[in-house]
């Protein structure tokens, strides 16, 4: 089971290795947010069956962890500890669905179980594409660039805060878990009913550092308005980035490739 | 210089729950001059400071900041001209990198974007920081974590700091750096602590508060040597002090250590 401190500081880790300086992470964040949000449209609009279709995208993950030098098994790991949410939302497919669709060497596939392979992939593709923006961008990059795209500004505001104030929130968390650890020798975990009060603790000592942050903002000149002192240049490379990917995403949603391939290798032979 | 002067007149304030927090305050600081701010907790040191800044505004009597009385108005002006370094560096630092931190202020100050670097850089040299710029501050030490948020403060060029417990949560080297790094500087400083040997080392005067009121005004020293007035007010004399009067515990001290009963 994976701790949720050392979930964290991995998220952290992976910020970080957006500070590298290949070919990718050269790119103006802008390109590479349009790109994945166009894949992670793309990916979602396939119909519930698709599995072989879907199979061509894999490229894009791959390409870009290569290029960009990530090492796969930071993605991996983040993936495995959010991979509970996506099984459960389809684990139940095989059991509701139970039309048989195909034959896979003598053995009959039904509906459902194909779905959930679907799901699955999507959620591969999807979240994978989401971690590696964040690794190949910056957090503060991406949200940069919404805000760069006309995404409200409040919203942009929240996702900075989010990301600085998780470790301190995280943090407090885990002082008061431990303070009531240390008070309750031989239990495990925490007793439900003094769940409320923790939690009550915990929101009432965000609200005051909430109030607390909002003072030094207030204190050094906020407005409502965040202002950061960097400035993005859409270059033409950041426009090829963009159109290619584009292209093939859209290649990909239109043929089925994998199939194509298969008719063209046996019109060859 | 005038503008540099902060004066507080009778000034009262009770929080919304009625709990009394200042009650009839009043003191003059002029141009220079570094004062320390004392008293027990609940003396109403930290209420006092959000006043200078505007984040309360008082019940009765007034705040000045240079000539001009502090309204909701000038607030903005008052701002740039008052900085203020927050007890919990992590209440201050809430971007996401130290150079967007140092920026902020100077940004939301109008200053053209072609001059921030250097502007970042100079702050960030002052207090022996430049090489933490890209670092995330969730990611710095205490000490470097306090650097920073002076850091802060001074990109917008205050004439008036004013600083929340300077020295907690810093191990001693880093105190004593600090102490250097706020001697260096010029500004009219008000500190608010508890850590009575910084305000021997940096400020020549000193105000005892005690149940939001003035209890004591005047040279450090005095006040200080005055033990009554100290135990008074929950506070003891500081250390260094301690050690001159009674030779006795000072040479026991030594003999405690080789003794090994610290381990």
């Amino acid at each position: 089971m994976v701790n949720i401190d050392t979930a964290l500081v991995s998220i952290g880790g992976l910020n970080e290795l957006a500070s590298q300086g290949t070919i990718i992470h050269r790119l103006d964040p802008r390109a590479k947010l349009i790109t994945t949000v166009m894949f992670i449209v793309t990916v979602v609009s396939f119909d519930k069956y698709a599995v072989s279709a879907l199979l061509p995208l894999v490229l894009y993950p791959v390409v870009l962890t290569a290029l960009g030098n990530i090492p796969p098994g930071a993605i991996t790991r983040k993936l495995l500890i959010v991979s509970p949410f996506a099984v459960l939302i389809g684990i139940f497919n095989p059991y509701f669905d139970q039309q048989i669709l195909m034959h896979l060497g003598g053995v009959p596939i039904s509906g459902g179980l194909i779905s959930f392979t679907s799901i699955l992939l999507r959620f591969v593709l999807t979240v994978s594409a989401a971690l590696i923006l964040v690794a190949i961008t910056g957090f503060e990059a991406v949200c940069l660039a919404l805000e760069r795209l006309k995404v409200p500004r409040a919203f942009v505001v929240q996702l900075l805060f989010l990301y600085r104030y998780l470790f301190v929130l995280v943090e407090e968390g885990l002082r008061i878990r431990r303070a009531y650890a240390l008070r309750s020798p031989g239990s495990t975990g925490v007793a439900l009913r003094v769940y409320g009060s923790l939690s009550g603790q915990l929101l009432l000592r965000t609200l005051n550092r909430a109030q607390r942050i909002h003072q030094a903002m207030l204190c050094r000149g906020f407005d409502g308005r965040i202002r950061l002192a960097r400035s993005f240049q859409f270059a033409a490379r950041d426009e090829f980035f963009v159109l290619a990917w584009g292209l093939f995403f859209l290649l990909a949603r239109l043929y089925n490739l994998p199939v194509l391939m298969g008719v063209m290798v046996e019109g060859l032979l | 210089m005038s503008h540099h002067i902060v004066e507080v007149k009778d000034l009262v304030y009770s929080y919304p729950d009625a709990t009394p927090a200042l009650d009839g305050v009043t003191f003059r600081i002029t141009h220079g001059e570094s004062v320390g701010i004392v008293g027990a907790n609940g003396a109403g040191k930290s209420t006092l400071l959000m006043h200078l800044t505007g984040c309360l505004f008082p019940g009765a009597g007034s705040v000045y900041i240079g000539d001009h009385v502090l309204t909701r108005q000038n607030l903005a002006q008052v701002r740039g001209r008052v900085g203020m370094i927050f007890q919990d560096p992590d209440d201050q630092l809430f971007m996401p990198t130290v150079y967007d931190d140092v920026a902020f202020g100077p940004l939301n100050q109008c200053v053209p974007p072609s001059e921030i670097d250097a502007l970042v850089a100079k702050a960030l040299k002052t207090v022996g920081a430049l090489h933490l710029k890209h670092r995330p501050p969730y990611k710095l030490s205490g000490g470097e974590k306090r650097r920073v948020a002076i850091a802060t403060v001074l990109a917008m060029s205050p004439d008036i700091l004013i600083m929340d417990e300077p020295s907690t949560g810093l191990d001693p080297r880093s105190r004593r750096q600090l102490i250097e790094l706020l001697k260096t500087f010029e500004h009219t400083k008000i500190i608010a602590t508890h850590d009575l040997d910084l305000v021997l080392d940096l400020c020549e005067r000193t105000i005892i508060l005690h149940q939001g009121k003035v209890a004591a005004d005047g040279p450090t020293q005095e006040i200080f040597d005055d033990e009554r007035l100290l135990l008074d007010n929950n506070l003891e004399k500081p250390l260094r002090m301690q050690g001159v009067q009674n030779d006795a515990d000072v040479t026991l001290t030594p003999r405690a250590a080789k003794s090994g009963s610290v381990e």
